[in-house]
């Protein structure tokens, strides 16, 4: 009771990413609060899934396996999560920003009529004095997210209402196994209980998933252009630079709404979350949402014709000029020096 | 197939991809007026998945619905002129401070109010909270499917609505029993400009409070054309628990903002000089961090 819950995607019986990174997130949240980490899992064909997710810290795991329950659709999870909560009452509660969480996310929280924060870029238990109210609520978890076009970042908090729900989106929060023999217990849900028939009136007629073609959250190097790079012919200098350093190409959100960059190409807080060797950020200012995606980075280039870029404050190495004439040497510098 | 009526949700929005140097006051709070007030980007998405379908179904009538302060009546007066046929402005103080999901409720509620309906179109978030939330919890709220992510609507049936959805990794037909709500995302066709006939039929539109702050007189031209009149909703006029509006009807509660400080590292400055790059180049290849 008054537990952690994590939702745990899954597909084809591989647990997301965003997930195991939750169960991480959950479990040193769970041991500073001294309560257990729960974890939920719906999909099809979940023999085993266990072993993917207790080694992760988990406690108590819930499998609802059911050939009607994968692919996802929003009725039937939000069906199992609205009873499972309401029966277990966690604390908190936290899935993946992503397509399914952000689909999921809402319409539970709306249901239990509890607050829900949505892309929180760092979570933290603390306490809130209401000094109107004049009560104290301890270990409130703090849902810490850049706001208004990253100009503010506020801290957010559900004193009332529980569970505290919050998104995290994938590449945020690191992932780390507690040990593999993690002595979690699995409780197998009778689906039948959770879900009716009318759960289930939307229905998938066809799907077509693709791999990524894109893999900029691996790549060593990240060269990225922000709205500053000014064209789309000006970004193929980027491709080039990439190209030479065997790097990928990011691009701000600013950059991407302008059509210089492909929306999959995005870094910060409502795009992928990077930690490369070398970030090389090329014409960006560098709002808070862009640098939560990318702050992490061991070592960043600045390439700005504005020496007061917010960026430049923290790179390490901050070049004042066009691209057009930066990237070009950059290039030939690199082809001589490795020759 | 008769005309199906179609609520499309918008939201008036600071223009945060626009953010210039005052944006910000000197406290630290955000100067709402120095940002210009746009049409939420992905509504006008909606809007347009809303026209393709009264394009096709002869006989569909659209009704844009927005909450928020009395200026926001601009965006239903840009929704009239590319198409729409009626709009709602919601607007009270007590729905002040509300959070996604007092918003969801107080649109819900409103929605309850208004006539018949077969679907609901809304953008798939806002960007000055990007939180896309307010589209299933009115779903939610009203016990309606809903559909996120959808770029197009393939057809609509007496069966229900077939629509594809884009997600990160690929695309997804589906097909939902009716009435429903959707989110509409940016890969969805931009929506159509203004129509000069429509903006010669709409430029008068204006709620009861904006004709009765006007200046000029168009008492005679309201009495003739009762299409010129957007209907304004306040608290009283949707059943609504004020428990459940506004601040106090919000679970979530701002503790603190933060304003952006940056803490300068000690970077290494450099121009465009053949020597500086030169020697840049050399020290990331030397260190292992390129090469």
């Amino acid at each position: 009771m008054n537990n952690i819950f994590v939702y745990c995607e899954v597909e084809e019986g591989i647990v997301s990413e965003v997930s195991l990174e939750l169960l991480t997130k959950g479990r040193s949240l769970a041991n500073q609060l001294s309560c257990q980490l729960e974890a939920v899992v719906a999909g099809s064909g979940l023999t085993g899934v266990e072993k993917q997710i207790l080694p992760f810290g988990v406690d108590i795991l819930y499998i609802a396996d059911d050939p009607r329950l994968e692919p996802y659709t929003t009725l039937p999870h939000a069906a199992i999560l609205n009873k499972l909560f309401g029966e277990e009452k966690p604390q908190i509660a936290l899935m993946g920003a992503t397509p399914i969480g952000r689909d999921l996310g809402p319409r539970v929280s709306s249901a239990l009529h509890s607050g829900l924060t949505a892309d929180c870029t760092s979570l933290e238990i603390g306490d809130h004095d209401d000094k109107k109210a004049g009560r104290v609520y301890k270990d409130l978890l703090y849902q810490i997210r850049p706001a208004f076009g990253g100009n503010i970042i506020a801290t957010i908090i559900n004193p009332d209402c529980r569970p505290q729900m919050a998104t995290v989106r994938e590449g945020v929060m690191k992932k780390e196994k507690v040990s593999s023999g993690y002595p979690g217990k699995v409780n197998q849900l009778d689906v039948s209980r959770y879900v009716t028939d009318l759960d289930f009136v939307v229905q998938i007629l066809e799907r077509h998933t693709e791999k990524k073609k894109i893999n900029i959250k691996g790549a060593s190097i990240v060269v990225s252009g922000g709205y500053g790079v000014g064209s789309k012919e000006n970004f193929k200098l980027l491709y080039d630079l990439a190209a030479v350093l065997g790097a990928e190409v990011g691009a701000s959100r600013a950059a991407v709404d302008a059509g210089y960059a492909e929306h999959d190409r995005q870094i910060g807080q409502t795009g992928i979350t990077v930690r490369p060797k070398l970030y090389i950020a090329c014409g960006i200012s560098g709002q808070v949402q862009h640098r939560a995606g990318m702050e992490e980075s061991a070592q960043i280039i600045s390439i700005n014709s504005d020496p007061e870029a917010p960026i430049n404050s923290i790179a390490d190495y901050v070049i004042t000029g066009d691209i057009a004439e930066v990237i070009p040497k950059m290039i030939k510098y690199y082809k001589l020096n490795t020759k | 197939m008769k005309g199906l009526k179609i609520i499309v949700l918008a939201k008036q929005v600071p223009d945060t991809r626009n953010v210039g140097k005052d944006a910000m006051k000197a406290d630290g709070t955000v100067n709402r007026a120095a940002l210009p007030a746009i049409f939420n980007p992905e509504d006008l998405n909606a809007l347009e998945l809303a026209l393709r379908v009264k394009d096709t179904v002869p006989g569909t009538t659209i009704t844009i619905l927005t909450m928020g302060p009395g200026r926001a009546a601009e965006i239903i007066r840009e929704g009239l002129y590319r198409g729409a046929d009626s709009g709602v402005l919601l607007t009270d103080r007590a729905f002040a401070g509300s959070d996604t999901l007092a918003t969801s409720y107080a649109l819900a509620q409103a929605i309850k109010e208004m006539n018949h309906f077969d679907l609901i179109i809304a953008g798939r978030q806002a960007i000055d909270g990007d939180t896309a939330q307010v589209g299933p919890q009115v779903a939610e709220k009203l016990n309606l499917p809903q559909v996120t992510y959808v770029e197009e609507v393939l057809s609509i049936e007496k069966s229900g609505i077939v629509v594809r959805r884009r997600l990160d990794n690929g695309v997804e037909s589906v097909r939902s029993p009716m009435p429903m709500l959707m989110t509409v995302n940016s890969s969805a066709p931009d929506c159509r400009s203004r129509n000069v006939k429509m903006l010669m039929k709409y430029k008068h539109a204006r709620t009861i409070t904006e004709k009765q702050e006007a200046t000029e007189d168009y008492t005679h031209l309201y009495d003739s054309r009762p299409f010129l009149y957007i209907r304004e909703m306040t608290v009283g006029d949707i059943k609504a628990d004020a428990e459940q509006l506004g601040l106090t009807g919000s679970p979530t509660k701002v503790k603190k903002i933060d304003n952006v400080v940056l803490q300068a590292k000690d970077a290494k400055k450099l121009g465009t000089s053949d020597e500086g790059i030169n020697d840049l180049m050399r020290e990331l290849i030397e260190s292992h961090v390129i090469g």
